[in-house]
């Protein structure tokens, strides 16, 4: 379906938090999305109606959660073009990355000692790589972005050595919308013989995802940004991959064997899926992705487009606005900017006062900051398919009047 | 439900105090000085003083921050200045939010109260 700016107001209405906040502009969907009513009903119907542990119940109403939940992992791996075992449930992506980062060590070469990230992640993706790091003794190394803010291909080809043993790098920026080359990165990283790791939290409302056509051994993302529940998560990993790894968590559910010496391990997906797991998130993630089916992937990328092309020519309106983005064909629907001498805080305190919910501070990217100069951080507006002009207009009228009254 | 707008936070006087602020600036002779910074948002406060007898003869501040951090920095130097070190160290929160005179949002609570944690560490 295309959709236009009638249509983005209609869909509003799939969406109860606007009728519960008469007014709001939301436009901090790269935090957390909204959710429709059909993911909030599917979660309640599937805990009124077919609620039971999925963990090998043996009576009618288990088989049902457990179908439930089969079905979920299924929707989830076509959408990204997965195999349903190859979808580790998590809580979010910053697990799905934890789960990686504790258990990938026995399966790096011995050669290889480096791990390769970028300058624009966001703390997730970069955290547990330092800590990893500081514990194995690596080097972590960060490819570095350009003026333009994108990434420094040439740097990262720099970096990428026979020592790399995994490069793990956003899919698109959570600060600058970039969309990093992530197909011709992974294949780089492939004829270095590096892990390649995406971290897709940023992408997977907005992109066409397709795990083979990336070429990526393992990719994450989190339920809430893509209209599903908070709490659940997905790491995707290759089969031969995930069959090689360890698990990270021990205890029910991911086992085969247990003597009172020593346990064997379940098949995967279950073996990374210890203790009773979030099913009726699960269930809603998935719906939250029929639901997106349904509205159209391809409408909903090129109005999210529009509306970046759009607020991108309205901020630059505002005098002596600074904007840190790559530009409407290089980025996804969102827009970092700082109004000069007003601190972010304050610029959202008051957009707060007129109803549009933004982003302000370092939007968990702290070294990126530093590299924007932006001590104080950035004000970061960031779309979804619900938004409309209105809103964008509402944003920078409200932006001109902080101005004038910080004059 | 909705709830309305809720007041603003930036009222008349406090973007006015933000413009032109009090007691802004470098003390020189100053006998005890504190600075506090919250890395979350990059705000950075120095509170200097000029103590004697046991009483805050001056007080000014420097650095950088968000509006509500700058007025909490002037209202709090002009509160300061003549009381007993004894009373200043007792200072609480709910006295610093009495001055700005506007309802603080949760979210920007930690801005109000920066400039009294870097007097109290000067005055340690």
């Amino acid at each position: 379906m295309k959709i236009d700016n009638k249509i983005a107001k209609a869909l509003k209405n799939d969406f109860p938090i606007f009728r519960n906040n008469l007014g709001l502009v939301y436009l901090d969907n790269a935090a957390t999305s909204q959710r429709p009513a059909s993911v909030l009903n599917a979660v309640k119907e599937f805990s009124e109606r077919d609620n039971a542990n999925v963990d090998r119940g043996v009576y009618s109403l288990a088989e049902r959660a457990m179908k439930k939940y089969s079905q979920a992992r299924k929707i989830i791996a076509n959408f990204i073009k997965a195999e349903p075992e190859e979808i580790i449930f998590t809580r979010n992506t910053t697990e799905s990355l934890n789960l990686l980062a504790y258990t990938i060590p026995s399966i790096i070469p011995k050669n290889k000692n480096e791990i390769l990230i970028t300058e624009m992640e966001h703390h997730s993706n970069l955290v547990p790589w330092q800590q990893l790091a500081k514990r194995q003794g690596f080097k972590l190394k960060f490819a570095k972005i350009k003026p333009d803010f994108t990434l420094d291909m040439e740097n990262l080809r720099e970096n990428l050595t026979d020592k790399t043993a995994i490069i793990s790098l956003a899919h698109v920026s959570n600060v600058l919308g970039t969309i990093n080359p992530v197909k011709e990165i992974a294949d780089l990283a492939k004829s270095k013989g590096a892990i390649v790791i995406i971290d897709a939290a940023q992408s997977i409302q907005h992109a066409d995802i397709n795990v083979k056509e990336i070429g990526c051994d393992f990719l994450a993302f989190s339920g809430h940004k893509v209209l599903g529940p908070s709490g659940i998560g997905v790491l995707f990993g290759k089969k031969e991959l995930l069959e090689k790894l360890p698990p990270f968590n021990f205890g029910g559910g991911m086992i085969s064997k247990v003597t009172k010496e020593d346990s064997k391990w379940a098949e995967i997906p279950e073996k990374f899926e210890a203790g009773t797991q979030d099913v009726a998130g699960a269930i809603g993630l998935a719906e939250a992705l029929n639901y997106l089916k349904k509205v159209g992937l391809e409408g909903i990328k090129e109005w999210e487009n529009y509306l970046l092309k759009y607020a991108l020519r309205r901020l630059k309106e505002i005098p002596g606005i600074k904007i840190f983005s790559p530009g409407e064909e290089k980025s996804i629907s969102l827009v970092s900017f700082n109004l000069p001498g007003i601190h972010p805080h304050d610029v959202a305190g008051l957009l707060n006062e007129k109803k549009i919910a933004i982003r302000a501070g370092h939007c968990c990217a702290m070294p990126l900051m530093e590299i924007l100069k932006a001590s104080g951080g950035v004000c970061r507006a960031s779309f979804s398919l619900y938004n409309t002009l209105e809103d964008i207009d509402l944003l920078v009228d409200i932006l001109k009047e902080i101005q004038e009254k910080f004059k | 439900m909705e709830r309305g707008i809720p007041e603003s936070m930036y009222r008349k006087h406090i973007l006015e105090l933000y413009k032109n602020p009090s007691n802004f600036g470098i003390l020189k002779n100053a006998t005890c000085s504190g600075t506090e910074c919250n890395s979350v948002c990059g705000d950075e406060i120095t509170v200097q003083m000029i103590t004697k007898d046991g009483i805050v003869k001056d007080a000014k501040f420097s650095g950088s921050g968000c509006a509500l951090s700058l007025v909490a920095a002037s209202l709090l130097t002009s509160k300061i200045k003549g009381r007993k070190i004894e009373s200043i160290k007792n200072l609480n929160k709910e006295e610093i939010r009495k001055l700005f005179k506007t309802k603080i949002s949760s979210s920007r609570i930690k801005c109000m109260f920066l400039p009294l944690e870097a007097v109290k560490k000067a005055l340690k």
